[in-house]
């Protein structure tokens, strides 16, 4: 059988949609963190897929999702960092109570 | 010639102004006072040497057989712009630069001293002498000045100095409106300065004195005929830097500010307002005489404003109360004579001899000048006011002031023995010479200031004899010495007594072996036409002025009511101040200023109003959306994304 990148972008768009779905409905902020993170490997997947049918001898795509993993690997522990804090603070890490930061 | 000396010169004024401008707090008035007195006196000493030297010690670098020459001490660059805009600070030894410094640190060191005793006791004695020093300062490095632009410096440093000066008294509010005025008028006149400087320049590529006034052909073929509405380039920028003498010099229409600055302390009149700032007009236009005579219509100029202004100040002396103002407009009148000698000097009438003749005026005027004014000063002093109404019958109470007075009054008035008659007839005969009418002219001004002079004196020192005993009494209650007018204390009679002497003697320096347009001996004669005519001019004028109002009569007053109009409107100046405020008040306020004013406020600031007010109302609208509920935020943000996407695929597919 012949593994077209169909193969690959089809579960990466539904983790994408997921991913989506996820920070739009989900309450709570962890819940929504790792909704971001899977967002984010979705696009890590579909790096590597173009890069390995499109420009098979080029690195370019490869590099990128690891310097992606790296980011959001950073971007999560700062995430988690202003999560505690708020708890400490509201007790609460309900996003739709925290609605101090308008107008 | 080393340059020490002309450093000290102008370095010791300046010091003694950093000295008790800054140091002046913790000093007793009394120190701070001796400390200017003592600066000022070496400083005299010093230029009477430098002056004495380049007269009279027949160094060649002086003096080439019998012509004076131009000598610069030290000439340092101190602001270079571009291979030919520079600016330099020098010392410029000539003929008038070197009568100068003879002039100004004599009647400055006469004023220090005098103001020993006239100022004694005031608030702000340590600044007053501040400021005199920083005036001295100015004044000598205008006078010395190499450059035009050097002369302007300190041009506007001595206008500094006068503003700081006639507001001493800062809690006066009248004082205070006269400094803003001499201020204000003196910086407008100034613009025409500074535009002619640069019009100047722009066309010979220098500011140098020495290389203007040497070579003047260079200069007229410089401006290659230039024109401007009428008139060649060379004229404009002669009549425009002209336009600064007149301010500086209260020349018609722009003398305004000179009899108001007489609301400064007395002796700051005598040395600002009357002996050596106010002759700054005419030494400028002396300094660039060579250019002048290059324009006959700009000596005309010069000419005209000086006689128009000579007249005008003579009428309304004759019918001022305050003494001061009296011998304002006498200065006034005074100055507009020597500019009368400038402008009708040309090289083919007796070698120059208006050029002279205003130099020896403004010389002699700087001495009896400043001697009548402190003389106006000690009666002030002593009778505690301005008006020659609260005076009279002083000559048995003040007999120094008096004497010394009256000398003063006839050697301005131009009677021989006294200097004023010898500088006078020399711009009489001048005026003569050059034309008739202009003789004529000026006579009858000369006429006109021994009438009013011998008017002051009468009024004050004759007429009729207050009761001083009755008036000290009253004072006692009020200010609590009780004490008939006197004699003031020595500091203030020496100089007056100095200042009268050398009124005395100094007409009979051979003032033409000294200086000349061109620094060529002349030898002066008088002209005993002219002299008789002048002399018997005055004697009338002064029996007139004897005969009402050497006793109290009524006299003077029918007269004056029998020309009401006329009376009413020369003790009102002409009503100068009032056009004056017209001008400003009614055209140039509420005329231009306003609507431009309203325009300003109400179209560019509505413009920006408008702006802001818009962005306002609609951040006010918007400001809903931001919720601060995170997951809305996304939603508009995925319906965003959603429709730029949309619309990308439209347009590109």
């Amino acid at each position: 059988m012949e593994f077209t990148p169909v193969y690959y972008l089809i579960p990466s768009l539904v983790m994408f949609c997921c991913g989506v779905y996820g920070f739009l409905t989900r309450r709570n902020m962890i819940a929504m963190l790792i909704s971001i993170e899977l967002m984010l490997n979705a696009v890590d997947i579909n790096f590597v897929v173009f890069n390995r049918y499109l420009f098979p001898g080029s690195m370019e795509g490869m590099m990128f999702t690891l310097f992606a993993i790296g980011i959001a690997a950073a971007e999560t522990a700062l995430a988690i960092a202003i999560i505690i804090n708020l708890y400490r603070v509201a007790k609460n890490i309900d996003v739709h109570d925290i609605t101090q930061m308008k107008f | 010639m080393d340059i020490t000396i002309p450093i000290l010169i102008l370095a010791i004024p300046l010091f003694m102004f950093l000295l008790l401008g800054l140091g002046g707090v913790k000093m007793s008035p009394k120190l701070a006072g001796v400390l200017g007195t003592l600066g000022m006196g070496t400083v005299l000493v010093l230029s009477y040497y430098t002056a004495f030297t380049y007269f009279f010690s027949g160094n060649p670098l002086f003096v080439d057989g019998t012509d004076r020459l131009q000598f610069v001490a030290f000439n340092q660059t101190w602001l270079q712009f571009t291979d030919k805009l520079v600016i330099k600070l020098g010392f410029l030894l000539d003929p008038i630069s070197a009568m100068m410094l003879i002039v100004i640190p004599t009647i400055s060191f006469m004023v220090h001293l005098y103001s020993l005793g006239y100022m004694h006791g005031e608030r702000g004695f340590q600044r007053y002498y501040a400021f005199l020093s920083l005036f001295s300062f100015s004044m000598l490095g205008l006078v010395v000045a190499t450059n035009i632009f050097q002369m302007y410096i300190f041009w506007e440093l001595v206008g500094a100095s006068s503003f700081l000066l006639i507001g001493f008294y800062y809690t006066l509010p009248s004082a205070v409106a006269a400094s803003k005025k001499a201020f204000i008028v003196t910086r407008f006149a100034d613009l025409g300065f500074l535009i002619g400087i640069l019009v100047l320049s722009y066309y010979t590529g220098t500011f140098d004195f020495k290389t203007l006034c040497s070579n003047p052909q260079a200069v007229f073929s410089s401006f290659g005929g230039a024109t401007f509405m009428g008139a060649s380039a060379l004229t404009w920028a002669l009549v425009l830097i002209f336009t600064g003498g007149m301010g500086k010099s209260a020349m018609m229409p722009l003398h305004i500010w000179l009899p108001d600055a007489m609301e400064g302390p007395t002796p700051v009149s005598a040395l600002i307002h009357a002996a050596t700032m106010v002759v700054a007009g005419v030494y400028l236009v002396a300094r660039l005489f060579p250019l002048y005579l290059l324009e006959e219509a700009s000596l005309m100029f010069v000419t005209v404003v000086g006689a128009v202004t000579a007249f005008y100040a003579a009428v309304v002396a004759c019918t001022q109360i305050d003494i001061k103002r009296v011998l304002a407009f006498s200065t006034i009148s005074q100055i507009a004579f020597m500019m009368v000698g400038l402008g009708v000097a040309r090289p083919e009438i007796h070698e120059g001899l208006g050029y002279m003749a205003s130099m020896f005026h403004l010389f002699t005027h700087a001495m009896f000048k400043a001697l009548l004014f402190l003389g106006a000063g000690a009666l002030i002093h002593a009778v505690h006011s301005n008006n020659y109404t609260a005076m009279g019958g002083l000559r048995k109470y003040m007999p120094v002031t008096h004497i010394t007075f009256l000398i003063g009054c006839l050697a301005i008035s131009g009677i021989p023995p006294f200097s004023g008659f010898f500088s006078k007839d020399e711009i009489l005969s001048a005026c003569y010479e050059n034309h008739i009418f202009w003789g004529v002219w000026m006579t009858m001004v000369a006429g006109m200031t021994a009438f009013y002079m011998f008017r002051l004196y009468y009024l004050i020192f004759w007429w009729d004899d207050p009761d001083y005993e009755e008036r000290a009494k009253e004072n006692a209650h009020g200010h609590g010495h009780a004490s008939l007018p006197h004699d003031a204390p020595w500091t203030m009679t020496l100089p007056l007594i100095i200042l009268a002497l050398i009124s005395i003697v100094d007409g009979f320096i051979p003032f033409g072996k000294f200086v000349t347009w061109e620094g060529h001996e002349y030898t002066i004669h008088i002209n005993w036409l002219y002299a008789g005519i002048s002399i018997a001019v005055a004697v009338i004028a002064i029996l007139l002025a004897r005969h009402l109002y050497i006793r109290k009569n009524d006299n003077p007053k029918a007269m004056a009511d029998s020309c009401r109009w006329l009376w009413e409107a020369a003790h009102r100046r002409f009503y100068w101040d009032e056009i004056y405020l017209f001008i400003t008040r009614r055209i140039i306020f509420d005329g231009i200023c306003k609507p431009i004013a309203w325009f300003d406020r109400h179209v560019i600031d509505g413009t920006m109003n408008g702006l802001a007010y818009v962005t306002n109302q609609a951040s006010s609208a918007i400001k809903g959306f931001q919720s601060g509920k995170v997951q809305m935020y996304i939603w508009w943000y995925l319906i965003g994304a959603l429709i730029l996407g949309a619309v990308t695929a439209v347009c590109v597919l």
